[in-house]
């Protein structure tokens, strides 16, 4: 397997509220290898930003991560202290977030913005950063940046908006960028614009990418590795081409059988019945079962664990578990 | 269906490779920025603009006033006492023989700036203390807005006059009860502004890329903050000038011999029959200063305050 840069063991992130502890991430192991894009997957609610967020040490009180590790580079972001990871943040891992109307601040101009990203982490003059900042313009495929860098944000559109996040994102030349949701606010054609330019700075610069989305077609289409995310645990993880060419957990299956192809038009949408359950009160057994067809009795008392089925290829599901079983 | 064929694929040469439809927005991309918000305002809000020029008039007069005035201000004209307005004394004279507007000029000095220093003063308490309560929160927050709501349930006059009374007379000692009794206001807007800014995604973002929060309070949160405290510093130099009158006619503000519209009022009382133009020129200055401050707070408050934009 490829060099590893981001390695997440077990980590698990709780929201301490009055009403109960909600364990948003839970027991949550993501790899992600130098130079490759590896996606996460789900509903609203299922942990994906809370994943983001906890690499970040971006999460709000009153949650924290709980336990596990989150080794970049081998290095574990969990012991470091506040001033360390404040480091950390946009120099190694940098993250761009769903809504480009809202991440930059109105009354700052668009260049400035960026060039303080930059002077945050590094020792050099405003001329000198705002060539760095030109350059990172040009970079993302912004046209006329002496002209932007003048700019307020509302005056950009929602796809230059999410061109300058970028840049800023990528000004510091960090190793991991997290794009959490980076396309959802944005339509179709500026999507995939934006995508490509994800892609494409992960080729150019040997960048790693952790890419948030709901999207099955966004991830097929940008991602290696794939992590299908459910109540706080990741049910289903696996190569791109094996996830999708042979999803085993039931969720990954609902999820793809859910998507619209143009081809043969169903009468109903497809979808995945229920909703996801209150992660205070997850059921018993598998957080699943309720929706699950194929759900059997012992779904209901006991946790699957993670199964692999292939190279790399995990499930979480007794079903697979059982067939595997009966194969030896 | 040709048509349409055509269209998308002129949409498609439009965004093209590197394009993003950019050189549609360069046409766009129309800037509101905060002299263009002052030139609508002028276009729509005559009075506000009235009002500014009117404070600015009263400023330059202010300070002007030795230049100004043929008199000064304790020159007494034992001849002509309690005058009524004449070609020689414009506003009259008082009891003592001192010509009225010359006072009223020299008052002014006191009044305005006892409108503007306290009011500065109590807004950087208030943005500082308001910021940190909101920033910060938990126990930091409750502690600093009890406080505020100490200091706001008293009745400010009340909280004045005993501050007053311990620090002794004088301009200095009016200027910290002032500010004293006005920054919990100043506080509980900043505060609540810095609760929601803090929620936002682009301080979320300047977290993301390791900005420290000092560096996040002063240039993301405190620059989002200024309109309403544009807004707020024009309505409260009023009530501060209001305040220092009702102090000056209680007789615990401005001392004799200098001289303040509050204190002009109040000595003039005692002769409100005879002669009128005592009490009356400084009231109407007052009233004049307090109206212009909050119409022109008003009008910045319609062009600056984005919820109240366009309607």
């Amino acid at each position: 397997m490829e060099e590893l840069l981001l390695e997440m063991n077990h980590l698990k992130s709780c929201f301490f509220t009055r009403k109960g502890v909600v364990p948003a991430v839970d027991d949550v192991s993501i790899q992600v290898p130098k130079g490759k894009i590896v996606g996460i997957v789900g509903e609203s609610g299922c942990g994906k930003s809370m994943t983001a967020k906890s690499i970040m040490d971006l999460l709000k009180y009153p949650g924290r991560v709980v336990e596990g590790e989150i080794l970049l580079d081998g290095k574990d972001l969990t012991k470091l202290s506040a001033r360390e990871r404040r480091k950390v943040r946009g120099e190694e891992v940098s993250m761009i977030f769903q809504e480009p109307m809202t991440s930059l601040n109105p009354v700052v101009k668009v260049g400035k913005q960026v060039r303080e990203a930059i002077m945050i982490h590094q020792k050099i003059t405003k001329s000198e950063a705002r060539e760095r900042v030109l350059e990172v313009f040009r970079q993302v495929g912004i046209s006329e940046p002496e002209k932007r860098y003048e700019c307020y944000p509302h005056e950009l559109s929602g796809g230059l908006r999410q061109r300058v996040m970028i840049a800023m994102a990528m000004v510091c030349r960090p190793k991991l960028m997290i794009a959490d949701e980076p396309t959802t606010a944005l339509d179709v054609t500026i999507e995939a614009q934006i995508l490509k330019l994800i892609k494409e700075l992960c080729d150019t610069t040997g960048m790693s990418c952790l890419l948030i989305s709901h999207n099955l077609g966004v991830i097929a289409q940008m991602c290696d590795y794939v992590y299908v995310m459910y109540a706080g645990k990741v049910v289903e993880q696996g190569d791109v081409y094996t996830l999708f060419d042979h999803p085993e957990h039931p969720y990954t299956r609902g999820l793809l059988a859910s998507i619209i192809r143009l081809e043969n038009l169903p009468e109903r949408l497809s979808t995945i019945p229920g909703v996801v359950p209150n992660l205070m009160h997850l059921p018993e057994g598998c957080a699943f079962c309720r929706r699950c067809a194929a759900a059997m009795e012992r779904c209901q008392k006991e946790r699957p664990g993670l199964y692999e089925v292939g190279e790399g290829h995990h499930v979480r599901c007794f079903l697979t578990e059982e067939r595997e079983a009966a194969h030896e | 269906m040709k048509k349409k064929k055509e269209i998308v694929e002129e949409l498609l040469a439009q965004t093209g490779e590197n394009g993003s439809g950019q050189a549609l927005e360069s046409q766009l991309g129309e800037s509101d920025t905060f002299k263009d918000k002052m030139k609508r305002m002028a276009s729509s809000n005559k009075l506000a603009v009235f009002s500014g020029i009117l404070i600015l008039l009263f400023i330059l007069l202010a300070a002007l006033a030795p230049v100004l005035t043929p008199y000064t201000s304790e020159e007494m004209d034992l001849l002509a006492r309690l005058s009524p307005p004449s070609a020689k004394h414009l506003l009259g004279t008082d009891e003592l023989g001192r010509d009225v507007l010359t006072r009223l000029l020299y008052g002014a000095r006191v009044s305005l700036a006892v409108g503007i220093v306290p009011t500065v003063a109590s807004m950087l308490i208030g943005v500082f203390l308001g910021m940190i309560s909101g920033y910060v929160g938990g126990i930091v927050d409750s502690v600093i807005m009890r406080l505020a709501d100490v200091v706001l349930s008293f009745p400010s006059l009340l909280l004045a006059m005993v501050i007053m009374y311990t620090l002794g007379d004088g301009i200095s000692s009016i200027f910290i009860a002032l500010a004293i009794t006005n920054w919990a206001g100043v506080a509980r807007v900043v505060r609540s502004e810095t609760l929601s800014l803090r929620e936002t995604e682009y301080v979320e973002a300047a977290r993301s890329m390791g900005v420290k929060d000092f560096t996040i309070i002063l240039r993301h949160v405190l620059p989002n903050c200024i309109p309403s405290l544009i807004v707020l510093f024009t309505l409260d130099v009023p009530s501060a000038i209001l305040s220092e009158s009702s102090l000056s006619f209680l007789g615990i503000g401005v001392q004799l011999p200098n001289s303040s519209w509050g204190l002009m009022v109040n000595l003039g009382r005692t002769y409100l029959y005879n002669a009128p133009w005592l009490s009356l020129a400084p009231s109407a200055a007052i009233m004049l200063v307090v109206l212009a401050f909050n119409f022109l707070g008003d009008g910045l408050r319609d062009v600056l305050d984005p919820h109240l934009k366009d309607s």
